[in-house]
């Protein structure tokens, strides 16, 4: 048993190593004092703070714009997101209705169909919407929102029903038996039980909003609108990618800081059981 | 465009058996109603009067009926499953499903540079785009101004001093303006006068407007001069064909060209109809044929091995943490879930500087030299590899998360038994996982298929073969599609969503399949 524990910590030690090498060339990158891409090593020469002083000084790449955009939209997407999907996952999971399986298969194909390769329609969609209502238009975090909501129920509906249909049915026919509605079990009985896989998700949904590139570049010229991934990558486009490598890995830090925050905010839910002990015998 | 699923009530109230009692009116429900209405009131009079104001009745109606079914969906007790699935539904539908069917339906024209408008836009392009200064004819001062919304050129004429407003209608004098000393109007009743970077800011308008005249056209030249000239290529409704140059284009409604008696065509287009030719370009043109299997190939290798790959390390890792004594679990799991938390397109570039042959950091550490993106084989390696670090954070998270929802009785139950620890993971934990993972290790396969950035941001499809410029050995589908619609020969969308479709069907199907089996396994186990 000992030494099967032993082993245990040798290998997840090998897969941390793998984990964190290229982070560690990150950091060394963002306190390498040159600041370019030629000069940085895996282990740094000497450390200075000067590439995160540049990147809150520039005029050219507003940063604490971009960090604080991305944050809002990461959150709110990845909360309203989770909230639709755990609806329906809901009903998936719980009820029978003509349509189900049907429902579940479209889903699954309409999932398949990468949204970016709808961008130009998307474009040409917004355009209009744009004109009509200005405030869900380019530019703004609320219509790159509800672009984002689109793709809510796709992957997560299957993972959580996938998680619900592991909770045992018993739970809410107990409830039923006691005189509770569908809205009460789903509030009372089933949220709470699903808590961690709530916690799972929500990170999940926060990480992908995060790093999302393809739909913000084009929904987001502004300089003030973009997100991170948007103005980090014009950071380092075209003969700036040497120049620029110091600011670039020294953004790339910060970005996870919010990702690592949530982390941890959720790492109780994720930690504690789901059902073990619900249902004895 | 799916309609929301029928909603069978019968059978959801069979669930719940004996008929019940009517109940009684609560305050949460009285609530919760009022909630409904007001929240579908402040819809409507957001949403209306901009459609009203833009005369969209078609829109107007789909907004009202939505806004009233999705009101009496919540005010009545009948159909509970749709009360949960009507809002992801719609956003699903708005921002997916519409976007997903208008790129179907592109896919059967020939929409992309040269064929972005309608016929009439073409001939307009055509016209406007020919008009050559007439000899001898003046040269105006130009001034953009404002007429309400609409943007009107304020056109002084240098021999007269006199002030014409030009629209998309003609010209019509102005009384009383005000011109400066540079020829500029100042000043004019009736017009907003533009400053110069405001006129600037509409440039691509300013561009676009042509006002006719009795002899041609007035077209700006630049901000600040307008001149007068005229068309050379006139489109002739009679024969439906463009004239002028010495010579004749004839409208050819197949290819959404104007087309001369030498088959050369002009080079604005309209959109058109052009059925299946670009499906059947995808199987009959040479240069996309030829090499469209090797490179499905290498896609579905591409994509097994990424699931493959994140999928048993995640697992393996996830497993080694979820014992009773292990300890340090909280330090490991914040190493391991690091990678996921830094931005992907970030380290995927990071990730190309350190394959770098010169100044890698893995030549550099491994004390090799090797041209890791110059060769078929290690490029391979590379992609996957690369892959591998972004996706098993994901695959070790969902894991550990289902890993606690399996009960650990199960196990134990099955130690008691006197199963080994291998059979114990082979026969109650892994099928377990599987119950709860597979339907999100399709969708894994689906994203690496169709993992655009992870190839586009690494190795560009690279490297390429001497002989064939075309197609890399790391090419997927996608990027050698991409490069091919939309690289050297300009934005061809129509071809783009043909070769989407395509992508989409060979998805679909491999899904369909594995659909199938997960069918199988949640009635054995559910």
């Amino acid at each position: 048993m000992k030494l099967s524990l032993t082993l245990r910590h040798v290998f997840v030690l090998v897969v941390c190593a793998f984990a964190l090498l290229p982070i560690v060339f990150v950091v060394s990158a963002a306190i390498n004092p040159l600041g370019t891409l030629a000069s940085t090593e895996l282990l740094p020469k000497g450390a200075s703070l000067g590439n995160f002083g540049d990147l809150f000084a520039s005029d050219t790449y507003p940063f604490a714009r971009w960090f604080l955009n991305s944050v809002f939209i990461a959150l709110a997407s990845s909360f309203a997101s989770l909230l639709l999907s755990m609806l329906a996952a809901y009903a998936f999971s719980r009820m029978r209705f003509a349509g189900r399986r049907t429902g579940l298969l479209a889903l699954l194909l309409i999932q398949m169909f990468p949204q970016f390769l709808a961008i130009v329609t998307i474009f040409i969609i917004f355009t209009k919407v744009t004109e009509m209502y200005p405030a869900f238009g380019f530019n703004t975090v609320w219509g790159l929102l509800l672009l984002y909501l689109g793709g809510a129920l796709g992957v997560n509906t299957w993972l959580m029903k996938g998680f619900l249909d592991t909770v045992p049915k018993e739970l809410d026919e107990a409830a039923t038996v006691d005189g509770a509605s569908h809205a009460q079990i789903f509030w009372r009985v089933i949220m709470p039980l699903v808590t961690p896989i709530l916690a799972v998700t929500a990170l999940l949904a926060f990480i992908g909003t995060m790093s999302e590139f393809i739909m913000a570049n084009v929904f987001l010229r502004d300089p003030e609108s973009k997100t991170l991934a948007v103005g980090m990558y014009g950071m380092i486009a075209g003969d700036q990618r040497n120049a620029n490598f110091g600011m670039f890995a020294a953004a790339t830090l910060l970005t996870a800081v919010p990702t690592v925050g949530v982390f941890l905010w959720l790492q109780k839910y994720i930690v504690s059981g789901l059902t073990a002990g619900a249902v004895k015998g | 465009m799916s309609s929301p699923p029928a909603v069978d009530v019968r059978e959801a109230r069979g669930a719940h058996a004996p008929p019940k009692p009517r109940r009684e009116i609560t305050t949460a429900f009285l609530v919760s109603r009022i909630a409904v209405l007001a929240v579908a009131a402040a819809l409507l009079l957001y949403a209306l009067p901009p459609l009203v104001a833009a005369r969209s009745w078609p829109a107007v109606v789909i907004l009202c009926a939505a806004t009233a079914a999705i009101a009496y969906l919540y005010l009545t007790r009948r159909f509970v499953p749709a009360k949960y699935l009507i809002p992801g539904t719609v956003f699903l539908i708005a921002f997916q499903v519409f976007p997903v069917l208008y790129t179907v339906s592109t896919a059967f024209t020939n929409f992309g540079d040269g064929h972005r408008g309608d016929k009439r836009a073409a001939i307009t392009a055509i016209e406007s785009g020919s008009v050559r200064q007439a000899p001898g004819s003046p040269e105006y001062s130009l001034t953009a101004a404002l007429k309400g919304e609409a943007l009107v050129f304020l056109l002084v004429d240098p021999a007269t001093k006199q002030v014409q407003a030009g629209d998309a209608a003609g010209l019509t004098p102005v009384p009383g303006a005000q011109v400066g000393v540079t020829g500029k109007v100042l000043r004019a009743p009736g017009y907003t006068v533009l400053t110069a970077p405001q006129a600037a800011a509409r440039g691509q308008d300013v561009t676009a407007l042509s006002v006719p005249t009795p002899g041609g056209l007035i077209k700006a030249n630049g901000l600040s001069r307008a001149v007068e000239g005229r068309a050379t290529l006139v489109y002739d409704a009679r024969c439906d064909c463009v004239q002028g140059e010495g010579d004749r284009w004839a409208a050819d409604e197949g290819q959404g060209y104007f087309v001369n008696a030498k088959g050369q065509h002009l080079a604005q287009g309209w959109q058109v109809n052009v059925g299946l030719s670009n499906f059947a370009r995808v199987v009959t043109d040479p240069t996309i044929s030829r090499y469209f299997a090797g490179v499905f190939g290498w896609n579905v290798v591409f994509a097994l091995a990424s699931v493959g790959t994140t999928f048993a390390l995640g697992m393996a890792v996830a497993l080694a943490l979820h014992h009773p004594r292990m300890r340090g679990t909280k330090a490991y799991r914040i190493a391991l879930i690091l990678p996921y938390a830094m931005p992907s397109f970030a380290m995927l570039l990071v990730w190309r500087d350190m394959f770098n042959r010169d100044f890698g950091l893995i030549n550099q550490l491994f004390g090799v030299d090797v041209d890791w993106m110059g060769q078929p084989s290690t490029a391979r390696f590379a992609v996957v590899l690369v892959n591998l670090w972004l996706g098993f954070p994901y695959m070790f998270l969902v894991t550990t998360g289902a890993l606690q929802a399996i009960p650990r009785e199960l196990t134990e139950a099955a130690s008691i038994d006197g199963a080994t620890p291998w059979n114990g993971f082979r026969r109650v934990t892994l099928p377990l996982l599987l119950v709860a993972l597979t339907p999100l290790l399709i969708s894994s396969f689906a994203f690496n298929f169709n993992n655009f950035n992870a190839i586009a941001l690494t190795s560009e499809g690279g490297p390429f073969p001497a002989e064939s410029p075309q197609v890399g050995a790391t090419d997927l589908l996608i990027t050698y599609t991409f490069r091919l619609a939309f690289g050297t020969g300009g934005a061809q969308f129509g071809f783009a969503a043909a070769i989407s479709v395509f992508i989409f069907a060979i998805v679909a199907i491999i899904s369909a399949v594995t659909f199938r089996r997960t069918r199988r396994q949640e009635e054995v186990y559910a």
